[in-house]
């Protein structure tokens, strides 16, 4: 991966270094603060992918998806909300449960056993 | 084009909902409402007496409709039409433009013109506001009456009962009860029920006058009797929102009402109106489908005129069908087609149990072909195959009797008759599917759960009425298509939970992974973990934490907690038998008071400490297991509770020592992993003080020892435990409960509670008795071993959790920040303790 963008800009998205690789658990997740906001980053281990996403559930704004539980659907890796099981895409973000609200997701790379998030 | 919609209503959303699914992007839709929140759920208003919020009864978000392209105005009705230039005004001084004028104004409660109506006290029963004057009222009042028995009365008046009102009277105009729904047998049966409930009944009354100074005291008949009432709930019936139209001259209806033509279309040709606002050949509908049913007739006719389409293959709304199924305060009543229709053409079938409150009625044709319309009291579990039947016009078997005296649960009949249903049966009126639709989501669509139906077709979305015909459906197709319907756990693992136990016991797997590599494919979810975790604990009982299994835990489990609204979790220890030290006591408060916890005794008694951040559960415990407790096992799908009462000890009633019993069962099964959650009781003696009865397993003292019940449940679907054995010893029980429950934990579905696995047990009782007491499979040896295995290495997770580094490091909001608590949790104040801010403030 290339990481060619510039260190200084604030309002620029860069990459976050949030944490160790093995601060994270095995084929789930842990919260990253970033300034005010909370990224889900999920280690699927089984698959060797990362995953970043919001952490707040849009069901019911709940800072709750870092905790939530990943899996699979036809080969498309997904959490469920620990709230009421409405599960997301980790790769586009789509609910996969049939409602209309989606969450962001964003890249994750590792590097020297760190774990940046491009933000 | 631009389409103003003037109420957001049940209809008027469903409305948008219906335009946006077509042609997304294809309008510039503009909603206003006069009611402060979005569209709610009208039909589940009383709901809102019984725990649901505002925000649950809403049909969608505000952020929806702004997604969507939507611009919503609510708290600002429209109060004036333009038609020649074709402009609307709001109230706020908005004015807008508009191509195609849609009113969806719906309809208020009609109040009769009785003297004294506007005095303090007195309400109608329609919006959330309603309800919020009259929840606020009533915690001053003792006595209330509903005026008006028909369905929204009787509602209003189960409401009333909810609200804590025990002396509430109904009082109808007519001679009978529900006199639009009902004969008079019917309204006499549903009448003795209500009255056995609490409810005063007083028919053939004609309400002159409320008294009162300035609020209401009582209520003065014509017959000038008198009723000393705190307040009057009037609910006679409903009068359409047709002032708006009929002040800029559209056509209302003699009774009221903007009359419409089959296209739902106005005397204005750019203004229509739908639901229970409009009247359509001198009918107006005060339900929620056919309301639905105008929307999606609408909605289709206005997205072929932007395309541009043809007249032909247009929908037009031709009337519906105000078949009717309510619950009344737990009393079934339907009425459907006809009910009353009694000419020398019609044959009448009726069935009545005075003892156990249960009428019915059947209208037929008089040569026996065909359904007419009937009524069902008491008990209406034949209703949605009997509406079919009606509808489709289906031949009757040749005894048509049958119909309403052979629904024993007798599985095999009803999937017989969902066969025989035309493929344009109507199953789901709220939302307009068909058997055949149904049937193909299943077959073509790949649909094998409802969740599934239900996200393809929409039906069951609605009142959720035809749920259970839906399930039969799905069986009945997937039976057709030669699926097997072994109950897998999800598409990664083609076993049933069943199958999957005794694999991993036979090949002594110990982790998720491990499981998933043998015995299933690709990388699991939610739906699949959770069981498999679950038999990796009732088999080996070892940490749950441990050996990669942390995060193949439900949620809950992963963190040995429940999760609570905002974000925080719970702490539930272990107080056996309901039986605590004062010292112990003071140590909880001790705890709570550090960590600012909630508390509260739960019911099934012991003290649940609510609000805790996830950081401070490790510390929390580490200060409850120095003062003696060990995890109490709240969040698992394990052994919660053995509820005592004080029994021999202090009882002049008491047989037996009921305490210690249950001290004894709960130290032996606590922890104890199962398909679902397990609680049992241990009573005294025959007066039941534990409710034993309503548990898994319960125990009562007798005379000579103890009964031994088994599979009851509280909970959504209560039910009673059977008794499994008589005057047994205390040794004899615990073998007995030993095997009962290795049975279960070897044999149960996923999520199944012990009452409904018995209920799907071939034989039944008498089955499960002879395996467990007669020992007819020959495991019983076995069980009792394996049970010992798991009571012997049983240790508390909660101390394993603390006393592990890796493990306690997980319990930290933020991995880079691990110091810090989530922000994002907010805390109100209620009597003194805190309380988590509501889901909609957090929303802002
Ligand atoms: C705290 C408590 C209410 C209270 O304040 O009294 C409670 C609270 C919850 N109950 Fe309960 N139930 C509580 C006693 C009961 C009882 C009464 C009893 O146990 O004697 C029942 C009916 C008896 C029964 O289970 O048969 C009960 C029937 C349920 C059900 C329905 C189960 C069913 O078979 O239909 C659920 C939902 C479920 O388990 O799927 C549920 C689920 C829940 C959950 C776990 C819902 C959730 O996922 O958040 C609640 C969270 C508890 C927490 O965070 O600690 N709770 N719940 C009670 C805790 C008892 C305890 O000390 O462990
Ligand atoms: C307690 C209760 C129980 C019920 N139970 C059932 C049931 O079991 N089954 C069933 O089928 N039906 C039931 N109903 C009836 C069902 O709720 C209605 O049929 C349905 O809500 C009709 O939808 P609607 O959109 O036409 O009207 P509404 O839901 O009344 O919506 C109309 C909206 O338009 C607004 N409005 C009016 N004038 C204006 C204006 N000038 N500008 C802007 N906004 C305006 C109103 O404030 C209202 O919010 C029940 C109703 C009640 C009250
Ligand atoms: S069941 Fe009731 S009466 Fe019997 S011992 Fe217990 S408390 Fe006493
Ligand atoms: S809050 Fe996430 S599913 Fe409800």
């Amino acid at each position: 991966m290339n990481n060619a963008e510039p260190v200084c800009a604030i309002e620029r998205k860069n990459w976050f270094q949030a944490c160790r690789v093995e601060d994270v658990v095995h084929n789930g997740g842990v919260c990253v603060k970033y300034g005010e906001q909370q990224i889900a980053l999920f280690h699927f281990t089984r698959r060797k992918e990362w995953f970043a996403i919001q952490n707040e559930c849009p069901h019911k704004m709940q800072m709750a998806l870092s905790r939530g539980m990943i899996g699979t659907q036809q080969d498309e890796p997904k959490v469920a909300c620990p709230f009421h099981k409405k599960t997301f895409s980790l790769v586009t973000g789509q609910c996969l449960s049939g409602d209309e609200c989606a969450i962001e997701t964003y890249p994750v790379k590792v590097e020297n056993g760190h774990v940046y998030i491009f933000i | 084009m631009k389409i103003i919609i003037i109420g957001n209503g049940m209809v008027g959303y469903k409305f948008c909902e219906k335009l946006v699914e077509r042609s997304p992007a294809a309008f510039d839709i503009t909603v206003f409402g006069e009611e402060l929140r979005p569209a709610y759920d009208r039909v589940h208003l009383s709901d809102y007496f019984i725990g649901k919020s505002g925000e649950d009864l809403h049909l969608n978000t505000e952020a929806w409709y702004a997604q969507n392209k939507i611009t919503l105005h609510l708290g600002d009705p429209v109060t004036g039409i333009n038609r020649p230039e074709k402009t609307i005004t709001s109230f706020k001084g908005i004015t807008l433009p508009y191509d195609v004028l849609v009113m969806a104004t719906g309809s208020a409660a009609m109040v009769p013109p009785i003297h004294g109506v506007e005095k303090k006290g007195v309400f109608v029963y329609r919006t959330i506001e309603d309800l919020d004057l009259i929840r606020g009222y009533a915690k001053n009042a003792k006595k209330a009456a509903v005026l008006g028995g028909g369905l929204l009365g009787l509602e209003a008046a189960k409401a009333m009962l909810d609200l804590g009102i025990k002396k509430t009277h109904v009082i109808e105009f007519a001679p009978r009860l529900m006199p639009r729904q009902l004969d008079d047998i019917g309204a006499a049966t549903l009448k003795n029920k209500l009255t056995a409930l609490g409810l005063s009944i007083h028919t053939l009354k004609h309400t002159y006058q409320v008294l009162g100074e300035e609020r209401v005291t009582g209520i003065q008949f014509a017959d000038e009797s008198e009723l000393s009432v705190d307040m009057l709930v009037i609910s006679t019936g409903i009068k359409a929102r047709d002032e708006l139209a009929s002040q800029c001259g559209i056509e209302t209806g003699a009774r009221g009402g903007i009359v419409v033509n089959d296209q739902l279309q106005t005397s204005d040709p750019s203004v229509f109106a739908i639901g229970e606002c409009a009247v359509h050949k001198d009918m107006i509908y005060g339900l929620v489908a056919p309301g639905y049913e105008m929307a999606e007739v609408l909605a289709s006719h206005l997205c072929q005129a932007k395309a541009g389409g043809s007249r032909t293959g247009k929908k037009t709304f031709t009337g519906f069908d105000m078949s009717t199924k309510l619950k009344l305060v737990g009393t079934d009543v339907a009425s459907f087609g006809d009910p009353f229709i009694s000419t020398e053409k019609v044959r009448t079938i009726l069935f009545e149990d005075k003892l156990n409150g249960i009428y019915k009625r059947l209208n037929i044709s008089s040569d026996g072909k065909h359904l007419l319309g009937g009524i069902l009291v008491g008990e209406a579990s034949g209703y949605n195959m009997l509406l079919q039947q009606y509808k489709n016009k289906m031949l009757l078997p040749s005894n048509p009797e049958d119909l309403i005296l052979m629904q024993r649960d007798d599985k095999k009949e009803s999937s017989d008759s969902i066969a025989s249903l035309p493929d344009d049966a109507l199953i789901c009126s709220c939302e307009g599917v068909t058997k055949d639709t149904i049937c193909r989501s299943v077959s073509e669509s790949g649909c094998e759960t409802i969740d599934a139906i239900k996200k393809c077709t929409k039906a069951g979305t609605g009142c959720g009425g035809c749920v259970p015909m839906m399930k039969d459906l799905l069986v009945h197709t997937m039976k057709l298509n030669g699926k097997y319907i072994r109950n897998v756990l999800c598409e990664h693992f083609a076993y049933s939970r069943q199958e999957l136990y005794d694999l991993i016991k036979i090949h002594g797997l110990k982790s998720f992974n491990e499981v998933l590599d043998r015995f299933g494919k690709g990388d699991g979810c939610e739906l699949c973990k959770p069981p498999v975790s679950s038999i990796l604990a009732s088999l080996w009982n070892e940490m749950i934490l441990k050996k990669g299994n942390d995060t193949a835990q439900d949620s809950n489990d992963r963190f040995l907690a429940n999760i609570q609204k905002g974000g925080t979790y719970s702490v539930v220890p272990r107080i056996p038998g309901g039986e605590i030290t004062p010292d112990k006591l003071i140590a909880i408060g001790g705890v709570a008071k550090k960590y600012n916890l909630y508390t509260k005794i739960t019911g099934a008694q012991r003290i649940d400490l609510f609000g805790a951040h996830i950081s401070d559960l490790p510390l929390i415990w580490e200060e409850l297991i120095a003062a003696g407790f060990e995890s109490g096992h709240a969040y698992g799908k394990a052994l919660r509770t053995v509820k005592s009462c004080v029994g021999s000890t202090w009882c002049r009633f008491g047989l037996h020592d009921s305490v210690s019993y249950a001290i004894r069962i709960e130290e032996r099964y606590r922890g104890l992993r199962a398909p679902h959650k397990l609680k049992s009781a241990v009573s005294g003696c025959i007066r039941e003080c534990a409710e034993a009865r309503s548990k898994d397993f319960g125990i009562i003292a007798t005379e000579k020892g103890w009964n031994l019940f088994v599979c009851g449940n509280g909970g959504s679907k209560p039910q009673h435990a059977v008794l499994l054995a008589s005057d047994i010893d205390s040794e004899t029980c615990i073998k007995y409960i030993d095997r009962f429950l290795m049975f279960y934990i070897t044999t149960a579905d996923p999520l199944t509670r012990t009452a409904p696995w018995l209920n799907k047990m071939e034989g039944g009782i008498d089955y499960l008795r002879n395996v467990v007491v007669h020992d007819s499979l020959g495991m019983g040896v076995q069980w009792e071993k394996d049970m010992q295995l798991l009571v012997d290495s049983y240790s508390c997770e909660w101390k394993a959790a603390i006393e592990n580094p890796e493990i306690r490091k997980r319990f930290n909001h933020f991995v880079n920040a691990p110091a810090q608590k989530d922000p994002a949790v907010q805390f109100d104040e209620l009597r003194g303790q805190k309380k988590p801010a509501s889901w909609n403030k957090i929303t802002g």
